[in-house]
């Protein structure tokens, strides 16, 4: 299954919007954080975990879904809610603790709720697979239409509840897709380090589901790969496990100075980067010309400085805020 | 033995010259020098090994003791701890690691059904000591998954010891004393006391720690300041706050006492009802969760043993029952501080 040229430019449109938007988070989480640095300080205060390097997975799964298919997602989230229409300005106004925001800044960055398009990312690693096992039972249960993914780290998908969610999956053969994303770190710990098998697909067997591995980090590939996934659980087949290879540009959070990496993979990151690959690309196929490339770029960044510009101006909550929402 | 008593019974050093530590590298310390001595110490968790530990005690002892001894584990907790079990219970002496408190919650089953719980229906037989190490608290906008303390959920469930230090002295003392027990020990540590190049550390944590063993014994509170109107009960952070507050409130010819718990399970119940007895007055701060917590424990220890100690209804001033929230204004609203330790001590007055 190949992308369409609109199709394809969505994907480098949200790529570069999300790239950027992680950019002006970064620029915005060290406001107040130096020469001293201090989680604790500055208009953006407490973990953030950027997405860079790895958008090829989160648009080539995105171009698949709608907003009835449900999707918890890890951590890492950012590029992952954008791809799946989280409300830009909502969710920025939430990172900086806005009463505007998402969750009306009880939640930050790590939890990105948004029930409009069925998207949320959570802060305790594994705990999103049983979550999107039960839509997907619920979809099922009530002869809806919507399908639900679960996306987790390499190092995620040596938790327990994994194991157990896929199993749960394969055998009431539930409309769910699990998307391991593999960008070799957990943390400080290298995948050999902490997995016994090199590829992940292949534990697909041990459910009985398909499983396949993408290597490239090329969105084209994976958008190939989420495709097959998708059409068989909306066909009603069942689930399909995919692991992506992917890259983290970035440490693990910011602040990290990544001193466990060998140096030639740090001094590599430019090289690893997908969004130059994928623009030549496009490029070279005519899909789109240097211009419109620009053009694009300059319209994902305006969409990105309109919602800090938002968000920036929102109002924070008060202290009473504290209290509400605790029961519904 | 208290934090004074114990520096003051100290073996004394030669020309010692004063060194003070972070919690973090007091920590680190105790645990190089327990595996020097017994080849049965050894360590488990998540970036513990080349990274040091995101709570940065356990740098340089991968490089000293190899990888044989401080193992990085997969996200695995559940295997993990409950092979720190197994593995305390044929001789070993884990001291396993897991970053946040809020993370027990996918691996509990091996802390209090089987760790807490080994030597009780075992008759004693099947040992489980092992340390299990985690940070606790907020403040520093982390949000509802990485702020917690649970002090009073690991507390209330027996079998299993619970303590925190509050300063570098007592963690290095404590830890030792951990490592060397023949029960579990969950061993805390607070977030704004370790001493992170990442986050603020309160300097009171930061304090002389000699360079030999020595040991600070588990289940014993500490008088970390002596008052005579009214007693406040804390530990880790919260004792920096009493202190502070105790501070402000002698300005006002408040004399206040500072109750350190150090430990939660066992709990020092002579030492507080001790000060209270003398002072008449109490008030318990709590960063956890308000209802059904520490607080509650020790108001209940007080009147229970003689509630005609109190010239006045204690307070206490914990977080309220809410998840931690993330945007600054409303978690600092929540979080116990000095000026709410020091009205509560004026409304007694
Ligand atoms: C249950 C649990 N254990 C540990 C952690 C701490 N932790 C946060 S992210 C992380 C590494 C996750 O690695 P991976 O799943 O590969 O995702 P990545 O960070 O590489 O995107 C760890 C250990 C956690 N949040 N929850």
């Amino acid at each position: 299954m190949q992308p369409t040229s609109k199709q394809r430019l969505w994907m480098y449109e949200t790529m570069v919007k999300s790239r950027y938007n992680e950019a002006r988070l970064s620029a915005t989480y060290m406001e107040g954080k130096s020469p001293l640095f201090n989680m604790a300080n500055g208009p953006l205060p407490g973990e953030m975990h950027l997405s860079d390097g790895q958008e090829p997975c989160a648009v080539g799964l995105g171009a698949h879904l709608t907003k009835d298919d449900y999707f918890a997602c890890h951590h890492r989230s950012h590029a992952q809610a954008l791809a799946k229409g989280v409300d830009l300005k909502r969710m920025t106004a939430e990172i900086l603790g806005r009463k505007a925001g998402l969750s009306e800044g009880r939640a930050g960055h790590i939890h990105i709720f948004d029930y409009e398009v069925l998207f949320w990312s959570s802060g305790i690693i594994g705990q999103n697979m049983g979550p999107a096992v039960g839509a997907a039972l619920a979809r099922k249960m009530r002869g809806e239409a919507g399908i639900a993914i679960a996306c987790i780290g390499e190092g995620g998908a040596n938790q327990g509840g994994f194991h157990e969610a896929m199993n749960l999956a394969a055998v009431w053969k539930l409309p769910f897709i699990c998307v391991i994303e593999d960008n070799q770190w957990a943390v400080s710990v290298p995948k050999a380090k902490s997995t016994a098998i090199a590829s992940n697909a292949d534990r697909a067997a041990a459910y009985g589901m398909p499983g396949e591995r993408v290597a490239s980090n090329d969105p084209d590939d994976i958008f190939a790969a989420v495709g097959r996934a998708v059409a068989r659980a909306r066909a009603g087949e069942g689930p399909s496990l995919l692991e992506l290879q992917t890259v983290r540009l970035q440490g693990h959070f910011m602040g990290d100075p990544e001193v466990y990496r060998p140096k030639a993979e740090i001094a590599a990151k430019p090289e690893m980067d997908p969004i130059p690959h994928y623009r030549r690309k496009l490029i070279a196929a005519g899909v789109m010309t240097e211009i419109e490339a620009e053009s694009i770029v300059a319209r994902a960044h305006a969409e990105v400085d309109e919602a800090f510009a938002f968000a920036r101006s929102a109002a924070e909550p008060v202290p009473e805020d504290a209290f509400d929402k605790v029961f519904v | 033995m208290s934090f004074v008593e114990a520096i003051a019974a100290k073996p004394v050093q030669k020309n010692r010259n004063e060194r003070k530590l972070t919690i973090a590298k007091a920590l680190n310390e105790a645990i190089a020098q327990e595996m020097r001595r017994d080849k049965n110490v050894f360590l488990m968790g998540e970036d513990i090994g080349i990274l040091g530990a995101v709570w940065g005690y356990t740098g340089g002892l991968l490089a000293e003791f190899g990888e044989e001894r401080v193992r990085d584990t997969p996200i695995s907790e559940t295997a993990f701890i409950g092979a720190a079990v197994g593995a305390a219970n044929l001789g070993m002496r884990p001291i396993v690691e897991l970053m946040f408190v809020d993370f027990y919650g996918v691996c509990m089953d091996a802390i209090y059904n089987l760790a807490a719980k080994s030597s009780y229906h075992s008759a004693g037989t099947f040992k489980a000591p092992m340390v299990l190490t985690t940070a606790v608290g907020g403040g520093y906008s982390d949000s509802t998954q990485h702020s917690q303390c649970l002090y009073a959920t690991f507390a209330h469930l027996p079998g299993m010891k619970v303590v925190m230090p509050s300063n570098a002295y007592d963690a290095k003392g404590m830890m030792t004393s951990a490592i060397r027990d023949d029960n579990p020990v969950v061993f805390m540590m607070h977030k704004n006391l370790q001493g992170m190049g990442f986050l603020g550390t309160i300097q009171g944590a930061i304090v002389d720690v000699p360079e030999d063993s020595y040991t600070v014994p588990l289940g014993k509170a500490n008088v970390a300041r002596d008052g005579k109107d009214v007693t406040i009960v804390g530990l880790g952070m919260t004792v920096h706050q009493g202190l502070e507050a105790a501070k402000a409130l002698e300005k006002e010819g408040v004399s206040a006492e500072v109750v350190d718990l150090r430990s939660l399970a066992p709990l020092d119940r002579d030492t507080i009802c001790r000060s209270v007895q003398k002072t008449g007055r109490l008030i318990v701060v709590d960063d956890d969760y308000l209802s059904y917590g520490v607080t509650a424990e020790i108001i209940a220890t007080v009147t229970e043993r003689d509630i005609q100690a109190l010239k006045c209804s204690p307070k206490r001033i914990a977080f309220p029952d809410i998840p931690v929230p993330f945007a600054r204004p409303m978690e600092q609203h929540c979080l116990p501080n000095i000026q709410k330790i020091v009205a509560a001590a004026r409304s007694m007055m």
